[in-house]
């Protein structure tokens, strides 16, 4: 009974740059603690399955936004591509192609200006906290 | 045809930016300055160190920054230090950055006035390190190039930020301090 989502930014070398859960009214603590660990290895897991599809269907489309590229019992993956090989990952169980397209444009416009910021180093972990607020607040708005 | 009549300060200021200055990509610009100073930190690890490098940059570029300046604005000497800071705010920021910074907080001695630049193009974009916010001055740089042009022109003054918007406060402002009119040197050997 989970209709959360798990968004990731994966960088060129398979590392994770960012995570983020988002949920219903009831985050992080709540009923089902236990659920929620276990879901969040399992999270990393899928999400890495489902790296290979993306690469796999990258270099067959010019379009950024991948759609859904995989499927995890009940979850749905998908996917966007930046220009410099950056991943945006969602792991969601509810398809919802037009606002979860959205919400990847955001989130990339949020990421190249985050980019943009002299004292961000490529490929590092991003952990400002002013980019986790406004992410979050896209997720609410588009997901 | 004598250009005798100087035509208000802005006017100038922004015919100059649209006619006689080359132009680039405002985000080159700032990648630019922004991966300097990014450098800067990591040779130096030292925030009042990083403040002093830029400021001495600064003043190597103002010294040299004069020379254009007065060559495609053509202003004449200023009459007091109002009009100089008048100058710097309208023809001076527009050509090179094209801001018009605001002249505010004129001391009573007419010695010390504040620029408050909104909008700073070098800062686009731009978040400090946590540890940084508190010492850093991001946009020094500037504080140099002031202090090295009026040099140039007879002027020693002292430049600093007060408040920066990347710090967190709510504006960005600038404090310049005369300290004194320099005497014209007559050149060692002439008599």
């Amino acid at each position: 009974m989970s209709s959360n989502s798990y968004f990731v930014i994966v960088g060129t070398r398979d590392n994770p740059l960012y995570e983020a859960e988002f949920g219903p009214a009831s985050r992080g603590d709540g009923g089902g603690h236990q659920k929620k660990d276990e879901h969040k290895h399992l999270n990393q897991f899928i999400v890495h399955a489902a790296l290979d599809v993306v690469d796999d269907l990258m270099w067959g489309t010019n379009a950024m936004y991948l759609k859904v590229v995989d499927k995890f019992n009940e979850w749905f993956i998908s996917a966007y591509v930046t220009a410099s090989g950056t991943r945006f990952m969602l792991l969601h169980d509810a398809p919802n192609q037009d606002g979860i397209r959205n919400f990847f444009q955001d989130t990339h416009e949020l990421y190249i200006k985050t980019l943009l910021n002299p004292f961000t180093e490529t490929n590092a972990t991003l952990t400002s906290p002013t980019l986790d607020t406004k992410i979050r607040a896209l997720a609410r708005k588009w997901l | 045809m004598l250009r005798q009549q100087q035509p208000p300060a802005r006017q100038t200021g922004d015919d100059i930016w649209k006619t006689r200055v080359d132009k680039i990509s405002a985000e080159l610009f700032t990648l630019t300055y922004g991966s300097v100073v990014a450098q800067l930190l990591k040779d130096h690890e030292n925030y009042a160190e990083v403040n002093k490098h830029l400021d001495k940059m600064g003043y190597n570029i103002g010294v040299k920054l004069i020379e254009d300046f007065l060559a495609k604005s053509g202003v004449h000497r200023c009459g007091d230090f109002r009009e100089t800071a008048d100058t710097i705010a309208k023809v001076g920021f527009k050509i090179f950055l094209n801001i018009t910074p605001t002249v505010a907080n004129f001391s009573a001695d007419s010695k010390e006035f504040s620029l408050i630049i909104d909008d700073n193009p070098l800062a686009e974009f731009v978040e400090l390190p946590e540890d940084a916010a508190g010492e850093l001055w991001y946009s020094n740089i500037l504080c140099g190039v002031l202090r090295g042009a009026l040099e140039m022109v007879q002027m020693q003054v002292e430049v600093t930020f007060v408040s920066d918007v990347l710090r967190g406060d709510d504006v960005t402002e600038l404090r310049v301090k005369l300290v004194k009119y320099l005497e014209e040197e007559v050149p060692a050997g002439e008599d």
